[in-house]
């Protein structure tokens, strides 16, 4: 589903933020990235989304190469950012109704899949509602149901649950493995919560520096520690002054 | 790329729609003018002088600051969402353009009728001649005010635009023309395609068309309207890529 090869980004001013990445996510994973705060997650989410263009390397989406063919990329994938998207003056029928017609659907298929989409998100009747009079879990769960309106195979979620309560995390949770489950999509996720990535994810990656410093499955990147200690011991203990990239 | 431009179009005329005190206020600075400025300015000019003058007042205003809804959309986010979806680049800024032309079209069609109630008399065909070309100087504020918004600090884009349309729409002659001004603010004058615009608008207004004012006018705007939409396309391409 994800293939990249030797992928990179240098920033203006010289900042390498990835190098050389060569990753894979086969179909029907729950793939996490994990990383330092600075490590490059966002930057490679960026890049596979078609939102950056690499400064080197290759990779193929969804069955198209990223370079080559971003638009068709963009049709079969879904993405929801760190910092979400729900703009708050407006009613979340309408951006649902904008988002699905984007994707080339009719009038018709847009309102049935909104439908849809708001019932398995348990979002339903909250149509009429503008971002900004959503709860923080519904305001997640509508940024979810943006990605989600064309049916994506893979769906990219930029820490989703960061700021969430625990509650809330846990039915979130549930969706995303509903997601997979009964819907087939394969899902490539960060996060900073190694309970979730643990709970959650059939293999882990880990960034450091901009680099693959491990990846395996969480039991095999424990191997008898808790995958907290794991991931200080592959990533170090020191602080990471540098800005999210 | 012109069904993606339907959809953005529609999707945001109807979030401009429900925003009708914005739409008013948009109109009641020039309305301001006409009212409390016009009678002054009818005593030594005509209307015809003062409306046009107006319109262009009203565009730099209007689409001029259309940036700002570009600036709320990247801070939201809602801009980014939109960057991952297949619709066509160029498409994300149109669609946005002609809502905010659409806007100022139904705001100088206030302001001239508004000005018709104070005494301004003009052939309708010299009026629909210059809602044509104040739509393509629209279409050409906008899109060059979302360049500037993209490339832009936000916290520097509202500053920046709000002092910069105050010397364009004096040195237009919006107030009084350009022909009163001492030599070097005539010739900076020259510099600006709004002065073009305007005085083709008042020749327009007053039932010349086809006069050297004009055509430089159209050909003034025409040419404005491609470089701001190519310098549009280029920067929310790049934003968007």
């Amino acid at each position: 589903m994800i293939e990249t090869s030797g992928l990179s980004k240098t920033f203006d001013g010289g900042v390498r933020a990835v190098r050389n990445v060569t990753l894979s996510v086969r179909p029907g994973e729950i793939v996490g990235f994990l990383g330092p705060n600075g490590a490059g997650k966002t930057t490679t989410m960026r890049m596979l989304t078609t939102l950056l263009p690499p400064t080197s390397g290759t990779a193929t989406v969804a069955g198209h190469g990223l370079l080559t063919a971003p638009r068709e990329v963009r049709r079969r994938i879904g993405y929801v950012s760190q910092s979400g998207w729900t703009d708050p003056a407006v009613p979340i029928g309408d951006e649902l109704e904008l988002q699905g017609m984007l994707y080339g659907l009719s009038r018709t298929e847009t309102r049935a899949r909104t439908a849809e989409v708001l019932a398995m998100l348990e979002l339903g009747g909250l149509e009429s509602r503008p971002g900004g009079a959503l709860s923080g879990g519904q305001r997640r769960r509508a940024d979810i149901a943006f990605a989600l309106t064309h049916r994506p195979v893979l769906l990219f979620l930029d820490e989703p649950t960061t700021g969430l309560d625990p509650q809330t995390r846990a039915h979130l949770w549930d969706h995303i493995r509903a997601l997979r489950d009964e819907h087939g999509v394969t899902i490539f996720l960060t996060t900073h919560y190694l309970d979730e990535a643990d709970a959650l994810c059939d293999r882990l990656l880990i960034i450091d520096h901009g680099e693959i410093a491990a990846a395996g499955t969480p039991a095999e990147l424990k191997a008898g520690r808790t995958l907290d200690e794991a991931f200080l011991d592959l990533t170090g203990r020191s602080l990471r002054e540098e800005a999210s990239v | 790329m012109a069904r993606d431009t339907w959809v953005l179009f529609r999707h945001h005329l109807r979030i401009t729609l429900r925003q009708k005190a914005g739409m008013v206020f948009g109109v009641i600075q020039p309305l301001f003018f006409l009212v409390l400025f016009g009678p002054i300015f009818a005593t030594i000019g005509t209307w015809e002088v003062l409306v046009p003058g107006l319109i262009i007042q009203l565009s730099l205003l209007s689409t001029g600051m259309a940036g700002f809804g570009v600036v709320h959309e990247r801070r939201t986010g809602v801009l980014e969402r939109m960057r991952v979806t297949p619709a066509g680049r160029l498409a994300l800024l149109l669609g946005r353009v002609l809502t905010n032309v659409v806007t100022l079209a139904v705001q100088v069609v206030l302001l001239v009728a508004a000005g018709f109630a104070f005494g301004l008399r003009a052939p309708a065909a010299g009026l629909l001649a210059g809602l044509a070309l104040i739509v393509v100087l629209g279409t050409s504020l906008a899109a060059l005010s979302y360049a500037v918004a993209l490339t832009m600090n936000e916290q520097l884009f509202a500053p920046v635009m709000s002092t910069a349309v105050i010397p364009l729409v004096l040195l237009s002659g919006s107030f009084l023309p350009m022909s009163m001004a001492p030599a070097w603010l005539d010739a900076l004058s020259r510099v600006s395609p709004f002065r073009y615009a305007l005085e083709a608008l008042r020749d327009l207004f007053a039932g010349r068309y086809l006069t050297g004012t004009v055509l430089a006018g159209v050909v003034v705007t025409a040419l404005f309207a491609a470089v701001a939409l190519a310098a549009g396309t280029r920067v929310f391409g790049r934003q968007a890529a």
